[in-house]
């Protein structure tokens, strides 16, 4: 990924499409005919709220072009689980999988698993060691593990698959662990996954900035956004891919913006007004940012309205990426396709 | 949903109906991936193949097992069968969108899942396939799995239905949470030995009322945990005898239960190995045989039980005269063998072997292969054996692992269903939308009792 950010990619947030299979369906091509790159899927714990796994897979074997990504807990959520499941993602998605690593600090998410609620830097540990858990799984079976050789009846050669011996490091804050491996799936389409993180959860004892691909970055106002994913930028280096993070609300059906505006969550950076003060915003922020993510107020409605005047006018000025067909979500990003980190010790692997 | 009671019957009543499921097994030396035409067991394309064939064939259920952790042999990862497979309910998901009435099974074990978790994703699967979700219950207990997992190895074998039992009462607490359909959500409390649960859950009940539950215990406690908890009972008795007798034991533990008799449904695993003629059958199960249990694999068999490299040996030569080591049990050697036991096997295999005049491979294939699963013979023949067990309600169908990926249902779908159609004991059409309707289970009454429960506990 380099500094040089320009043209961009947009995601947008799909909570709101609910829980049933063609609502889910209708949102994921509407976002996707509408030309955004990546869906991405809530998992914040709140009534109504399905599984966000489960609501990106649905859509994977439905859609074509844009990225699926799903918030998944670290905190109270077993790694290997995770892990599988994610690498999964990837296989019924054609390898447009990625995962918004999110780290619950939430008393009523540990009492729902009888845990002890974590709090500040353990919060961090839990997300780097659940990663690297990850990480190390998608690399364990190797490219060509699975060789389906007839003549000496080997269906997978096994020194091409690695246990991965993963330990919870010394003065780690929550209950230790430990994951053996390998994993039970063979490695993702992709390789590894595009992993991504708000960006407060990146920092010395938290997550490192390595560990990710990209960062969610989320300011006060829309006017703080452009200096804050600078600042970001600054600190992370060029490595890191920088999204900013905005809700949208649009004025829509004659119904004007402000109207509707009490739907936002607060927090983070808004935009509420017309499709043409939207467009020169987004094509000013992709000059500084390598991705927005949008936050729509009102799904469907705001949805139509990107689709129909904010994304085509950006896309004429050359402000969006090109969307490929069946391209991995790696692409997108800049991502090479890495080979496993256990391929150079295949001469002494498996032992 | 209205509260009303089912008549509960005493005496068992065949619908004279069976029913198929399908089990993408990924995991096994039963699917050949030596043929041609043999396809991956990872791609998207393949699943859909399967779902999509076992849907046009009016089938009532997908099944995916639960991969904890990869197998071993002699200490390595075993490398001679397929091996490698998605996540049960992620893959479920992703085939909601590509079918339309098939239920969708996911094997999910109550040792390495926390309960609120997994009744929320399950939850999240039958309302995102419009209640077609179901849980096959699974319990596994050893160390050896554990080690992939946050607790390790935390619970005594002995302990496993009990911890099972309860689990599987707070998932259906957790399902049963919601006042209506637009909520408020009953609090979910539960103190246990090796967890608890509080929880408000997240999601309300499906159009099916929630995910229907397998089981697939056979000893007398997960018989009995079967006849309290599920829907269907996955049973390794499908020999008509044997399938018959299952059913009367089931029937009585149901009862003793407080269930009606017809409560649990029953479908045992099985193999269908057919062709127009019973001589074409019969070849085509050699041919099948013998690429499920290739040379290599008869000699790693006796590896497992003989804790020793046996390459050295001719697989079509006799069954080796060295003894096994014996040594403490190990898990990777096969459930519920002792080291102790070995030498006692391999004498009396050994004995065996010789009686019957039986190489390695033989040998092995008359263990492994599954004699008493398989039906094997022309379409009439196999659906006029298939209409008996109809007729007397031996079983309610059958969950057929198909020994090729992705076209081992053709067969069956385009010449055993219609032959069974026309005999009156298969479905022409899909009853309804759900997986409990297609089943023809009764939908689960929430009595007044169980929402104080939910509450109170």
């Amino acid at each position: 990924m380099s500094t040089s950010s320009w043209p961009g990619f947009l995601a947008i947030e799909l909570d709101g499409a609910g829980w049933v299979g063609a609502d889910i369906a209708r949102a994921v091509l509407a976002a996707e005919s509408a030309g955004f790159h990546a869906a991405t899927f809530t998992d914040a714990p709140a009534p109504g709220r399905a599984n966000a796994l489960q609501r990106a897979a649905f859509a994977g074997p439905v859609s074509r072009t844009i990225a699926l990504v799903p918030e998944v807990d670290t905190v109270y959520t077993e790694p290997f689980h995770i892990s599988t499941q994610l690498a999964s993602l990837d296989y019924v998605s054609g390898g447009r999988a990625g995962w918004i690593v999110t780290a619950a600090e939430s008393p009523e998410a540990a009492a729902a698993v009888g845990r002890s609620s974590a709090t500040g830097a353990a919060l961090g540990q839990e997300a780097a060691a659940s990663i690297e858990v990850s990480r190390r799984l998608w690399d364990s079976w190797e490219d060509d593990a699975v060789i389906r050789d007839v003549a000496t009846g080997r269906y997978i050669d096994v020194d091409k698959l690695h246990y991965v011996d993963f330990e919870t490091p010394a003065g780690f804050a929550g209950a230790g662990y430990s994951v053996k491996g390998p994993s039970i799936i063979p490695r993702p389409l992709q390789g590894q996954l595009p992993v991504l993180a708000v960006a407060s959860l990146i920092g010395d004892g938290l997550v490192p900035a390595d560990a990710v691909d990209a960062v969610l970055v989320s300011a006060p106002t829309a006017e703080l956004l452009a200096a804050e994913v600078r600042d970001v930028r600054a600190r992370l280096g060029a490595s890191v891919a920088v999204v900013a993070e905005l809700d949208v609300v649009l004025d829509s059906l004659g119904q004007a913006a402000a109207s509707r505006r009490e739907s936002f969550d607060g927090g983070r950076a808004a935009y509420a007004g017309t499709a043409a003060g939207l467009t020169d915003f987004l094509a000013d922020l992709l000059k500084e940012a390598d991705g927005v993510r949008l936050h729509p107020a009102s799904l469907f409605v705001d949805l139509e309205e990107l689709g129909r005047l904010v994304l085509p006018e950006l896309r004429r000025r050359g402000a969006l990426r090109p969307v490929v067909q069946d391209g991995a979500f790696r692409d997108l990003l800049g991502l090479p396709r890495p080979v496993s980190r256990y391929a150079s010790a295949t001469a002494s692997a498996g032992k | 949903m209205t509260q009303h009671t089912h008549a509960k019957s005493e005496v068992f009543k065949p619908s004279g109906q069976i029913q198929f499921g399908v089990f993408f097994q990924g995991v096994n030396s039963g699917t050949i991936w030596k043929a041609p035409e043999s396809g991956s067991q990872t791609d998207f394309e393949s699943f859909r193949r399967i779902a999509q064939t076992a849907e046009r064939g009016l089938f009532a259920a997908f099944f995916l097992g639960e991969g904890l952790r990869l197998r071993e042999h002699l200490g390595r990862p075993h490398a001679l069968d397929v091996a490698g497979r998605p996540d049960a309910q992620t893959m479920l998901a992703a085939l909601a969108s590509v079918t339309k009435n098939i239920g969708l099974v996911a094997t999910q074990n109550t040792t390495y899942n926390d309960p609120a978790d997994l009744a929320h994703r399950l939850a999240s699967l039958d309302l995102i396939s419009g209640g077609r979700a179901a849980w096959n219950i699974v319990t596994t207990d050893n160390a050896w799995t554990g080690a992939n997992f946050r607790r390790g190895g935390y619970l005594d074998h002995a302990d496993r239905y009990k911890h099972a039992e309860a689990f599987v009462e707070t998932a259906k607490r957790i399902w049963d949470s919601w006042e209506t359909a637009d909520g408020p959500a009953r609090r979910v409390l539960h103190e246990g030995q090796h967890y608890t649960v509080d929880v408000t859950p997240r999601l309300p009940r499906s159009a099916q009322y929630r995910p229907v539950l397998f089981q697939a215990g056979d000893s007398p406690e997960g018989r009995n945990f079967a006849a309290r908890q599920a829907d269907v009972i996955f049973s390794a008795h499908p020999k008509f005898d044997d399938a018959v007798e299952f059913r009367k034991d089931l029937v009585e533990r149901s009862l003793a239960a407080g269930r009606g008799a017809n409560a649990v449904q029953i479908m045992p695993a099985s193999e269908f190995i057919l062709a127009a003629t019973a001589e074409e059958a019969a070849e085509k199960k050699e041919w099948v045989r013998s690429l499920q249990i290739g040379p290599q694999q008869a000699v790693a068999y006796l590896e497992q039980f003989w804790g020793r490299e046996l390459s050295a040996y001719d697989p079509d030569g006799p069954l080796p005269e060295i003894d096994p080591v014996v040594e403490e049990t190990s898990e990777t050697r096969g459930s519920g063998f002792h080291g102790a036991k070995a030498r006692q096997l391999a004498d009396q295999w050994r004995a065996e072997a010789k009686d019957k005049g039986l190489s390695i491979r033989q040998f092995v294939t008359s263990k492994t292969a599954r004699i008493d699963s398989t039906f094997t013979g022309s379409y009439t023949a196999v659906a006029d054996q298939l209409a008996e067990y109809a007729r007397v309600g031996a079983v309610d169908g059958f969950n057929i692992s198909p020994w090729l990926i992705p076209t081992g249902l053709d067969d069956i779908v385009n010449h055993l269903v219609p032959e069974l159609q026309e005999r009156g004991v298969y479905p022409t059409e899909y009853r309804g939308s759900t997986l409990r309707e297609n089943l023809g289970l009764e939908t689960p009454v929430r009595s007044a009792d169980e929402a104080a429960e939910a509450v109170r506990a």
